[in-house]
């Protein structure tokens, strides 16, 4: 009966806690779409989550396109189709491993300074504050992150792309003997421009869902030092679990008609 | 025992309650605080003083009740009326809750720049005026929050909840963890400035010298109720044996420690 009673609680909570998030998202979109919006904010958090993640994600991509050129010579060449590699490199790095990469590095840095931030603001009572001056939180706070991660994980990712695909020129010409005027042509020769965009999609939700669980975890952490920590690991585990999920239904999305 | 003015008072609160899960933090309510009078809630940690400001703000919403604002119910209002609702509120925090990501006079002049939307040069010169009336130089207002002691913090939080000159300042705790002296300091601020603004106060303390030195009228919060309330020259003959256990600071007497917080 206990066994029952425990399936029963966690089910419940379970259903709680998604109604709660559901409730959180549906509002913070909707003041999205209303005036006013605070500028100066939301370029701040442009240059936050953008320009300063650019490192990081740069250097994720190098070396994925690096390992990407060298295991797929490792396999490709048992039945001689090294010819295919630029290909392989170039698809895999924008339909996939582009926009999944950078979603979960920055899902490491932003959705985790989102959280600690907006955590410790609310056990220091700076979000009450917002409201006695006048200020809306999801306006001042929530609002600039997730137009800010929505538009920048794009672009990011497009940097990512670019950075990736010439990570695996450089093994492939420079340790695999590739020829480079071929390997560019190859590059090209059946990339398709559903390619890049269906990755930049993908990069845009990303952004969302990193930003929206950082400030959901942030915005709703309690009980001082350790809530904020907790605040903290729940943003980037549940950001990294649903890039992953969301991943795997807007590949069945935007390739199910090919 | 109501106030013997006939106008209408400028806090109304009938009835409020509020729960969290089980625990009945607020169990009924009856406050009435009026027009430029300064009325203190005194009573233990976790009877629930900080949540009924936070009632009154419309931060948390209570359940039952009614909370009126010169006249108008505010509980459950939303949007254009909320906002004007909220213009009329200043709140010195705690822990003073300035935000450690802006210097000081951005902090000072916050709700001025996003309500009034004057310049950010006439907002910094009103700053530095607001920063001068609590006691502070024009040089502080370039420094960071995480810069200040604690003392000159509550100042700058002062600042702040008097810089768009509010009709009503909740102070939350406004001398907890200050020395004597700087608890003073404060006391002797927050009375000049409410004077020199004319606002009307509503205070949650459970330091009684405090109380004492800035309180009209006092009401002690007791399990979720106002059990006694009056002006501050009764409270030594209220003859209620809470209050005077409260008073006298008696570990003895009807009061129960409460082992959880709200």
């Amino acid at each position: 009966m206990n066994f029952i009673a425990l399936i029963g609680r966690t089910f419940l909570r379970f259903l709680a806690a998604t109604g709660r998030l559901s409730y959180f998202t549906a509002r913070s979109v909707s003041h999205c779409f209303r005036r006013p919006l605070y500028f100066g904010q939301i370029f701040r958090q442009f240059v936050d989550i953008g320009y300063y993640s650019l490192p990081v994600v740069g250097l994720t991509a190098l070396f994925t396109g690096m390992v990407l050129a060298l295991q797929s010579y490792s396999g490709f060449s048992r039945f001689d189709a090294d010819s295919a590699i630029p290909t392989v490199v170039v698809l895999s790095i924008t339909r996939e491993l582009g926009p999944v990469m950078a979603g979960l590095m920055v899902a490491g840095r932003i959705g985790a300074a989102i959280a600690a931030e907006l955590g410790t603001m609310r056990v220091t009572e700076q979000i009450d504050a917002l409201t006695t001056l006048s200020t809306n939180p999801y306006k001042y706070l929530i609002v600039p992150r997730i137009i800010a991660g929505t538009l920048m994980l794009p672009l990011l990712v497009l940097v990512a792309d670019i950075i990736g695909v010439f990570g695996g020129f450089l093994v492939s010409v420079y340790r695999l003997g590739f020829n480079a005027a071929n390997y560019i042509h190859q590059t090209w020769e059946y990339l398709e421009f559903s390619d890049v965009t269906s990755g930049l999609w993908k990069a845009a939700t990303f952004g969302f869902i990193v930003t929206l669980m950082g400030c959901y975890n942030g915005f709703n952490s309690k009980g001082g030092a350790q809530g904020v920590g907790a605040a903290t690991t729940n943003a980037v585990v549940s950001a990294s679990i649903l890039i992953l999920v969301s991943n795997y239904l807007l590949t069945g999305l935007l390739f199910a008609t090919k | 025992m109501l106030p013997s003015d006939s106008k209408t008072p400028k806090i109304e609160l009938r009835g409020v309650a509020k729960s969290f899960g089980e625990k009945r933090v607020l169990r009924g309510v009856d406050l009435d605080v009026m027009q430029a009078e300064s009325v203190v809630v005194i009573g233990g940690s976790g009877t629930g003083k900080s949540v009924l400001l936070k009632s009154i703000l419309g931060i948390m919403e209570p359940e039952a009740g009614s909370i009126k604002v010169d006249g108008e119910e505010t509980v459950g209002i939303r949007g254009d009326r909320r906002d004007a609702h909220l213009a009329k509120f200043g709140m010195l925090f705690q822990g003073s809750a300035l935000f450690d990501s802006l210097p000081v006079w951005q902090n000072v002049a916050f709700k001025l720049m996003r309500v009034t939307k004057i310049s950010r040069r006439e907002a910094k010169e009103r700053a530095i005026a607001t920063l001068a009336s609590v006691g502070l130089g024009p040089d502080v207002g370039d420094l960071w929050p995480a810069e200040l002691s604690g003392g000159m913090q509550k100042r700058v939080a002062l600042a702040r909840a008097i810089a768009a000159r509010p009709e009503i300042i909740f102070f939350d705790e406004p001398t907890t963890g200050l020395d004597p002296i700087m608890a003073d300091v404060i006391n002797e601020l927050i009375i000049k400035c409410v004077r020199e603004l004319g606002a009307t106060t509503l205070s949650i303390t459970h330091d009684m010298t405090s109380a004492r030195k800035i309180a009209d009228r006092i009401a002690m919060l007791h399990e979720g109720r106002i059990i006694w309330q009056g002006p501050k020259s009764e409270i030594d003959k209220s003859n209620n044996p809470y209050v005077d256990q409260f008073i006298h600071g008696r570990a003895e007497g009807p009061i129960k420690m409460q082992v959880k917080k709200d």
